[in-house]
């Protein structure tokens, strides 16, 4: 990206002005969520100064504005991901609660005794618990496709593994931790090949790389709108049209009922059915506008992002004794490492004394941490308004981990 | 601002932690665990006529958290069990309260005011008070502990 553009996307961050601990700041944990553009933020502002209401009962003018700008946002969101219609993009709180809404709807109801739901050994605990708590309570078993040393996925392993018992394969798009980005595609035909359906958390690939459902074919895909330079709390669960028909509700309540008595009630049709209560309303319009930002910039981020990637790891590498977690050709931009016997913690808090924000701690990859056989890492991870000078920060700061601790 | 968190001392204690060694027949000991960053420790304690007469852990964390343990041994040593337990809460004060900037000058206890620091970082605190909730636990009769 020219550097003119990078300063004006840069200065589209307002955040981004201040100072830690009068240090200029350095964001580097955007993995665990981006901060947000002028945009997004005037957007949800103006919305709640011009256009609220609730959705989908009013009769009056407002109710209407409201109403529009929020199914907007669906198909914003739609677009942005290329379902096939709206009615296929569910807003959740996440892609917690879409991981969630998938492992107790479709779990529940279509896994028996003796299938097998297929994880990996890279999952985020938001697609593992969920399926744990689903094969607990049908009698399903989970088996888990380890990785390799670099980071990627055992697809040799995955193949052997991969049988009709199978009957959920959950995986992530991107890696939290080692920033590997999944085959999606193959794994998906692969997964098809034995009658398995594919669930995707997509939370750390959408505000990176172009996702296109239809062309994967995936079954389901999760969204997190935080992680996509959105507001907290809103994301969505994109489902197939014949899969979400065929599952029960997740939630009950109000606007998700065609019609109700004491005695029985009847459902709404796609998406309400899964959209129980009043939705969050300002942070689907918020996501909206974070797509409208994000979407035309996207393909300009990820070459951005991969000379980053690159770059990090030029200047990481030259520090002595620090060792990078996760390895895999064609990684997105987020960078684990240990070094020595330092602590993750120690590391951030240094680095965070230097205006350096990075995550450090097991980044609810546990099993992972196991396999890496560390109980920590620090990670550095980027968005478009990182630069190598940010890079060149932390460099530096990490050069100050090793002076404080003697090594 | 680091300088002051990352103090000698803390790093001595960090690299050559003291009494960090079994009890094979403590009176009490408990487990410690901090979800957040994966640190365990195990504290154990012989007390004897309400006395602590000797108190140790092992286990792995970060430098503040080690340090914390290894200067936690030092301090309550041949201390009674009340003594140490109030050590405890002021040192618990000094890492959250602001109103308990004192710390410790008195001789034997002025080590530990080398935490004061981890009040600017408060993230830290379940680190530097994790063996302590630890030992705590222990005296309790409780076996277990988690700072979460």
């Amino acid at each position: 990206m020219a550097l003119a553009a990078l300063e004006t996307i840069r200065d589209q961050f307002p955040i981004l002005k201040e100072t830690i601990r009068g240090k200029r700041l350095v964001y580097l944990d955007s993995a665990a969520s981006t901060q947000k553009p002028d945009v997004v933020i005037d957007t949800i502002s103006d919305y709640y100064r011009h256009s609220h209401a609730n959705v989908h009962r009013g009769v009056h003018a407002l109710s209407q504005r409201a109403t529009d700008q929020f199914e907007n946002a669906r198909r914003l969101l739609q677009g942005f991901i290329n379902a096939r219609e709206d009615a296929e993009v569910i807003f959740t709180k996440g892609s917690t609660e879409a991981i969630n809404l998938v492992a107790a709807s479709w779990g529940r109801t279509f896994l028996q005794p003796g299938d097998r739901i297929m994880l990996t050994e890279m999952e985020h605990h938001a697609n593992i618990v969920p399926w744990q708590v689903a094969a607990q309570q049908t009698g399903a078993e989970i088996v888990v496709v380890p990785i390799l040393d670099d980071g990627s996925l055992d697809m040799e392993a995955m193949a052997k593994l991969l049988d009709e018992r199978v009957k959920m394969v959950g995986v992530t798009h991107v890696s939290n931790v080692l920033g590997t980005v999944n085959p999606i595609a193959e794994i998906t035909r692969m997964a098809h090949a034995v009658g398995a359906k594919v669930l995707v958390d997509g939370a750390q690939a959408l505000g990176h790389l172009r996702m296109d459902v239809q062309a994967v074919g995936v079954d389901f895909y999760t969204m997190a709108s935080h992680k996509m330079y959105g507001p907290t709390g809103i994301g969505a669960l994109y489902g197939r049209r014949e899969l979400l028909d065929a599952m029960p509700p997740y939630q009950l309540g109000g606007g998700m009922i065609r019609s109700v008595t004491f005695e029985k009630a009847t459902y709404a049709a796609l998406p309400d059915k899964f959209e129980p209560g009043t939705p969050n309303i300002a942070d689907a319009i918020g996501l909206g506008a974070a797509i409208e930002f994000l979407s035309p910039r996207l393909e300009e981020a990820h070459h951005l992002e991969s000379d980053l990637t690159h770059y990090s790891h030029e200047r990481l590498s030259e520090i002595p004794g620090l060792k990078i977690h996760g390895t895999a050709p064609g990684k997105a931009g987020t960078i684990s490492f240990t070094m020595a016997d330092v602590h993750p913690h120690d590391i951030g808090t240094i680095l965070d004394s230097e205006g350096v924000a990075v995550r450090a701690g097991h980044h609810c990859c546990q099993p992972l941490m196991a396999r890496l056989g560390v109980a920590a890492t620090a990670r550095a991870s980027f968005a478009l308004y990182n630069t190598r000078d940010d890079i060149d920060a932390l460099a530096l700061a990490l050069r100050r981990v090793r002076e404080v601790f003697g090594l | 601002m680091m300088s002051e968190l990352y103090q000698d001392l803390i790093l001595d204690h960090n690299r050559a932690p003291r009494n960090r060694r079994v009890i094979e027949h403590p009176s009490h000991e408990a487990d410690g665990h901090n979800p957040l960053c994966g640190d365990q420790i195990h504290v154990y304690a012989v007390v004897r006529d309400g006395v602590v007469e000797d108190v140790s852990f092992v286990g792995q964390g970060c430098a503040i958290s080690t340090a914390s343990a290894s200067l936690m041994t030092e301090a309550l040593r041949g201390r009674t069990v009340e003594e140490a337990e109030a050590i405890f809460k002021r040192f618990h004060a000094m890492l959250t309260d602001d109103a308990a900037i004192d710390g410790f000058p008195e001789d034997g206890l002025d080590k530990l005011q080398a935490f004061a620091g981890v009040r600017e970082y408060p993230m830290r605190v379940k680190c530097a008070t994790l063996a302590w909730h630890t030992l705590h636990a222990a005296l309790a009769g409780d076996g277990r502990v988690s700072t979460e």
